[in-house]
């Protein structure tokens, strides 16, 4: 009997059981489990109908562009997770529904426009979100307090959090992230002299959390390695800091800037960060990402470098 | 056979694009309003005039000043206080306007109508000017009822402080009756009405309360006075009802009714919602969901979800009125949108409780988002036979380059124990918050949805709005409309409706019920049009409108029927009433 064979025959325990989930499962569980607390606790989405508009375009649209593109239909768990992602983050004016569907065809319709050497470039929520925000103010706006400020909310999404960007080995770019925000954010209030709990306050709400645990983490459109990982989320966590140093100042920004200068620093620093990765990888070392599917889930093998799933897509 | 040949995928992605660009386009040019939306209605039947200065009325609101150690967050705690009432104290026929003060020293004012179109202020004289004094309170509104039913409308003034209550000695005179009434309490209130809740036919009280009762704010112990969540806060003062025992006397029976709601409660308003004979309560809370209050036969409120749980915003205020002519009231509850930050939207709730026990939310639209509303009525301003909405705006109006919203955003989706304590709020400055936002008139187009028409007639003040009320001013068959705004001027708006439209109006005088005849409801039936008003013992915000009732009929020439609803619980019906004039109707004694 060959290793390989003993291997195949020996029965798995628990443990590798639950390594062997394919991640993408566990973060849809997730993030629908949350989804439905908020929605139990605080009746986040405002609107069932948000929810239907949201994943119905998500996930059409990902089956009409991939079978346009590739010529097959691909899993569609990663449109289900964006379109969970628009739901929660995504409240626009009024009983409006354009800016959920608009929403869900730029998230994945960016996917396939804006690429560089067969990757996308941006977090697909994230991309739809701040353009949104830039283009279309008067009828949008981002998830702020409608989680009722409550510490309870905060575990939920720190444990929930914890188990996904442990398991797909991004937390360290989510400490990072969250460290510098706490340091840049310090240093600013001691150099406008204002007071430091307001300025760090903002991490503290399900806004941030959902930000640094399932968005900034998207391992497509992280960059490779660990140790670049970490310089980026200190660079976004700096572009944040100088959005809100300009904001103190008054200065003539767009609102979304001012709204949400995480999402946008995020929306700035990401896709720079790995267009410069791609390029510097050059095309013959860059592992072929034959398709959407693929890039949703890379082979095991791959994940060291490139972790295999993007929670926030 | 030919198969066809795939384009390649530059051609492909190329393809992709045009739709992808073509959204973000798209979006942009929603940004500016739905496409083919009606801009406005080509002719809304009405026009406002601004007639503040030829009706003589000079009155500025003055906001207060309080402990330096919330100093950072004083233009937000002290931005409230302007109200106004509608009452006719000295029983003349005309209807006479009170505006609160909020700063000590500056005076409350009594605005008699005199009845050729201009006011006298005589508060000073009536005696209900001087009550805004230091280890008092500041006075935050007034409303009138008739609770010893002598026949004279008695004023009730709550503050940030101790409660008020005036009699009307001889439709000249006020006398402080607080003490012997029973009712000197501190209660940081925003908002009471009367009702009379056991149909005994004398008027109770309810007060709400925003900040907790034990919290004196030239005097603070702890800088932790503030809500502890934006959505969900339950850490405000405790609301607080008092039964009319008679012979002038008032007990607290908060406790046994079961109404002492600890949200931060703006305003609150009181109809037979579920028809069932007694008078139900609605609570407007910021920073928390709206509250409905069932009447259990005088004996008990109990409270109920009624569809209000499920959208948790921040109540400003709350309108009662028969939004599309069901023969329902429905309410009005105003909210905070800002463009980029935060869409609350407002809420129309439409009174479904007898057929499926709830309310439904159907606002949509323009009269979704009226910026950061404050007080709002319902009224037929043009005499159509349907209700417009008249709704003020803007929170704070300082420096217009400088925007709170970025520094509130800060503190808004944190942890509640931070912006529980008022030190922990960014330092207001001299930032605006919402400010300079106009009023917003919403024209009733039926089931096309409704319409802001504000620029269109003539509403173009850009006051921070705060109080709403609506009263016949002139007794001409047409609804003016008086806003109380925030440390500044008070706008009064003379309405000219179109003539070709009739109207009927109603002065009820209880007998059985109280006198005033708070809480009694009138339905007007002529041809396809089925409407139902109430006689008003305070909604909106801080304000109260006229007691006597309004009916446009448009085009209608007759009334087939009017069934009042008297808070006795007795109906009267009349056939066939007289129309284009106000009717007094006596409730029929036992």
């Amino acid at each position: 009997m060959t290793e390989l064979a003993a291997a195949a025959s020996t029965p798995l325990s628990w443990k590798d059981r639950a390594r062997r989930i394919d991640p993408r499962y566990l973060i849809a569980f997730l993030i629908t489990l949350v989804l439905v607390l908020a929605q139990l606790r605080y009746h986040i989405v405002g609107g069932y109908e948000r929810l239907a508009v949201a994943l119905l375009a998500c996930t059409a649209t990902e089956a009409l562009l991939s079978w346009f593109d590739r010529g097959k239909v691909v899993n569609l768990q990663s449109a289900y997770i964006s379109g969970i992602s628009l739901t929660l983050l995504e409240k626009p004016q009024g009983a409006a529904l354009w800016p959920i569907a608009l929403g869900g065809w730029l998230a994945i319709s960016s996917k396939y426009v804006l690429r560089y050497r067969e990757n996308h470039l941006w977090n697909p929520t994230n991309f739809a979100i701040v353009t949104l925000l830039l283009v279309a103010p008067e009828r949008i706006s981002v998830l702020s307090h409608q989680w009722g400020n409550d510490l309870a909310t905060n575990l939920v999404i720190w444990t929930f959090g914890l188990v996904i960007a442990s398991r797909v080995r991004v937390l360290h770019i989510t400490l990072t992230y969250v460290a510098s925000f706490f340091a840049l954010n310090t240093l600013r209030s001691l150099i406008l002299g204002q007071p430091i709990l307001p300025e760090i306050a903002p991490i503290t709400g399900p806004m941030y959390q959902l930000f640094v645990f399932f968005m900034i983490t998207d391992p497509r459109t992280v960059v490779r390695g660990r140790r670049p990982q970490m310089i980026v989320a200190v660079i976004i966590a700096l572009v944040e800091a100088m959005i809100r140093f300009a904001s103190d100042q008054g200065w003539p920004l767009p609102t979304a800037f001012n709204a949400a200068p995480a999402l946008v620093a995020l929306w700035l620093v990401g896709p720079v960060a790995k267009w410069i990765d791609l390029r510097r990888a050059g095309p013959r070392k860059l592992a072929p990402v034959p398709s959407p599917e693929a890039q949703v889930a890379p082979p095991v093998s791959a994940r060291e470098s490139s972790p295999a799933v993007s929670a926030v897509r | 056979m030919v198969v066809p040949r795939r384009p390649s995928q530059t051609v492909r992605r190329a393809i992709i694009a045009v739709p992808f660009f073509a959204a973000i386009a798209l979006a942009f040019r929603l940004n500016s309003g739905p496409i083919g939306a009606p801009a406005d209605a080509a002719n809304p039947g009405f026009v406002l005039t601004d007639a503040t200065k030829a009706a003589g009325i000079t009155f500025v609101h003055k906001r207060p000043s309080f402990d330096p150690k919330i100093a950072n967050v004083e233009p937000h705690v002290a931005a409230l206080g302007a109200s106004v009432s509608v009452t006719d104290f000295d029983s003349d026929g005309w209807p006479d306007l009170y505006f609160t003060n909020s700063r000590f020293g500056e005076p409350n004012a009594l605005y008699r109508n005199k009845g050729d179109g201009t006011f006298e202020d005589v508060a000073a004289t009536a005696g209900v000017a001087d009550l805004n004094r230091p280890g008092e309170g500041v006075s935050m509104g007034g409303v009138w009822g008739d609770f010893d039913n002598d026949g004279r409308e008695d004023l009730l003034v709550y503050r940030y402080g101790y409660l008020a209550l005036l009699k009307n000695v001889d439709g000249k005179r006020f006398e402080d009756v607080t003490q012997a009434a029973g009712l000197h309490r501190w209660v940081n209130s925003n908002g009471a009405i009367w009702f009379d809740y056991d149909r005994d036919g004398l008027l109770d009280l309810y007060v709400t309360a925003y900040f907790r009762s034990d919290i004196d704010l030239w005097h603070v112990t702890t800088t932790r006075i503030m809500h502890n969540s934006f959505e969900y806060a339950d850490n405000g003062g405790k609301n607080l009802l008092f039964h009319n025992v008679g012979g002038g006397r008032f007990e607290d029976v908060t406790d046994k009714l079961g109404v002492g709601s600890t949200r931060w409660t703006l305003a609150a308003a009181s109809a037979d919602f579920d028809e069932d004979g007694w008078p139900d309560l609605y609570l407007a809370n910021d920073y928390g969901p709206e509250e409905l209050f069932l009447n259990d036969h005088g004996q008990r409120f109990v409270p109920v979800k009624a569809g209000l749980s499920s959208e948790s915003k921040s109540g400003m205020s709350v309108a009662l009125g028969d939004a599309f002519n069901r023969g329902r009231l429905d309410a009005f509850v105003t909210n905070i949108s800002e463009r980029g930050y935060l869409f609350q939207n407002n809420n129309l709730r439409l009174n479904r409780l007898v057929d499926s026990k709830r309310f439904v939310n159907v606002a949509e639209g323009a009269v979704a988002d009226a910026g950061w509303a404050w007080g709002a009525q319902f009224g037929d301003l043009n005499n159509d036979g349907m209700n417009e909405l008249f709704v003020a705006n803007g929170f704070i109006s300082a420096d217009r380059n400088t925007s709170y919203w970025y520094a509130m955003s800060k503190i808004a989706g944190a942890n509640g124990r931070l912006f529980e304590d008022a030190a922990t709020w960014p330092a207001f400055g001299n930032a605006s918050l919402s400010g300079y936002e106009r009023s917003r008139v919403y024209l009733n187009r039926g089931a096309a949805g409704w319409t802001d028409v504000a620029a269109r007639v003539g509403a173009t003040d850009t006051y921070d709005g705060r109080a709403v009320a609506l009263a016949d001013l002139g007794n001409r068959g047409v609804i003016d409309v008086i806003v109380a705004n925030q440390n500044q001027p008070v706008t009064l708006y003379r309405t000219t409706a179109d003539s070709a439209n009739h109207w009927v109006g109603f002065h009820l005088v209880g007998t059985r019920s109280n006198r005033s005849a708070i809480g009694a409801e009138v339905i007007v039936e002529s041809g396809d049009l089925k409407q139902r008003r109430i006689v008003d013992g305070g909604m909106g915000f801080a304000s109260q409108n006229d007691r006597r009732l309004h009916f446009g009929l448009g085009q209608r020439e007759w009334v087939d029927r009017v069934v009042i609803h008297w808070p006795s619980g007795t109906e009267q019906v009349l056939q066939h009433p007289l129309i284009d004039r106000m009717l007094t109707i006596t409730e029929a004694s036992r």
